[in-house]
């Protein structure tokens, strides 16, 4: 087991560095690239903060669609190739529910501030 | 330096004109620079934008039209009202500057998001809906006998195209391949007429001022094809930017900008536009998934091309939106 503070905490800890400290004294590309690197960092604290339980919610929704086992890339390939044949489709009992759960869980990590999915957020509610 | 090889081209074709001045490099990848600059002439100073392939990238990438032939459509375009810059100068191999050409700088602005929200263009945002009916209404009217050669493309052609290069990436994605099944299983078959496609006619590739659209760019995948898919790709939800319920660009709705196509004398077919905003979504997002393989594999390691990557999803949850919506 590794000492802490997590990676979490390390990651926001430069963020909120480079975010209140550093922001201010740049101007021009430079303060665009700075902003996209601050962005990177939330995204990655978002993602060590969500992923462990997200992917375990997909796995057990892909082993029940499936009826396989396997790690959660190689059942997305599954599904990817059944959708692709055709054997599963948007009739398919659970898929739909999978895919826009999936789909959610990504968003929360990718861009929790996209107008698309902060209106199906609030349909949840 | 730029400025030494600008000088002795605008001398030769630019009557009047004594050199250039403040050449500055706007944008583009390795392949494709655009610069902007002024001709000094004694009548004041003409703003000019350059748009080239340095020496050595001569060869455009397959879907590309290619720089003259983009010079030549934005002619064309002019030439019929479209509104679009005035090509001054197509480049020659002696003039040392590459493959290109030189244009008229049209002043307003590119940036979508300042377009959307900014004061200076709030009388223009109610109008440019129909505008943009009304822009691509006449330019899928320019005379196909005075077009560049171009590619012809159909929409089955295009789902193989987006499909092989979906499968390259290696990056299985069920919401693709239920787009990609939905899209095969909706093929309205080749359209009825075939005109000329902008092909990538959305809000940022739009200069807009204060009285709305003043220039169409990015004239690079131009090709003969279905009408409708310009007025479908400018619906993807990717070019609101934030607005949802305003599918034109983030401007307004489709029933205007429909009404703006109608009104220039063409047919909208509403079921062929919607069949193209799919494709569009899916199209956008497997670019998303080239700029994480170019990322991974190429020479541009910026963070920017790595969060491009990450902007999949966004086009995934557009696509379960349009597909698999749910309930209000």
């Amino acid at each position: 087991m590794q000492d802490e503070p997590t990676p979490i905490e390390l990651t926001k800890a430069v963020a909120d560095f480079l975010r209140n400290d550093i922001t201010p004294l740049i101007s021009g590309h430079q303060a665009f690239k700075l902003r996209v690197a601050v962005n990177i960092l939330d995204l990655v604290a978002r993602q060590l903060m969500r992923e462990e339980g997200s992917d375990a919610a997909e796995m057990e929704r892909l082993r029940a669609l499936l009826g396989m086992d396997g790690s959660v890339t190689d059942l997305n390939r599954a599904l990817a190739e059944r959708i692709a044949k055709g054997e599963v489709d948007l009739a398919t009992p659970g898929l739909a529910e999978h895919l826009w759960q999936t789909t959610m869980d990504k968003l929360a990590v990718d861009q929790p501030s996209y107008a698309s999915y902060k209106r199906e957020l609030s349909r949840n509610r | 330096m730029i400025e030494a090889e600008l000088s002795r081209s605008v001398v030769r074709w630019c009557e009047g004109a004594t050199g250039v001045t403040a050449a500055a490099r706007l944008s583009g990848g390795a392949s494709q620079e655009t610069w902007r600059f002024d001709i000094e002439h004694p009548d004041g100073p003409i703003g000019a934008i350059l748009r080239r392939s340095p020496r050595g990238y001569g060869a455009a990438p397959t879907r590309a039209a290619g720089l003259a032939a983009e010079a030549r459509l934005m002619q064309l375009a002019y030439e019929a009202g479209v509104p679009s810059p005035r090509v001054m100068h197509v480049l020659t191999p002696d003039e040392d500057l590459g493959t290109g050409f030189i244009m008229q700088r049209v002043e307003g602005e590119t940036i979508a998001r300042k377009i959307l929200r900014d004061d200076e263009f709030a009388a223009a945002r109610p109008l440019l809906a129909r505008q943009i009916g009304g822009v691509l209404a006449r330019l899928h009217k320019l005379p196909q006998d005075k077009l560049p050669e171009l590619r012809h493309m159909t929409a089955a052609k295009e789902i193989g195209e987006f499909e092989r290069d979906y499968r390259s990436l290696n990056w299985p994605k069920p919401v693709f391949e239920l787009a990609l099944r939905w899209l095969r299983d909706h093929d309205p078959g080749p359209s009825d007429e075939e005109t000329l496609v902008h092909g990538d006619f959305r809000n940022g590739n739009l200069i807009v001022g204060a009285d709305g659209v003043r220039a169409v760019l990015d004239w690079e995948l131009a090709h003969l094809g279905d009408p409708m898919e310009d007025l479908g790709w400018v619906c993807v939800n990717s070019w609101r930017f934030g607005e949802l319920d305003k599918p034109v660009g983030g401007f307004g709705s489709r029933e205007e900008m429909f009404a703006g196509y109608e009104a220039a004398g063409r047919k909208v077919d509403a079921a062929r536009v919607k069949f193209w905003e799919v494709m569009g979504t899916l199209r956008w997002g497997i670019m998303c998934g080239g700029m994480m393989q170019r990322f991974r594999e190429g020479p541009d390691h910026s963070m920017e091309r790595a969060m491009i990557g990450r902007r999949a999803s966004e086009t995934e949850i557009d696509l379960l939106r349009l597909l698999a919506p749910r309930g209000e």
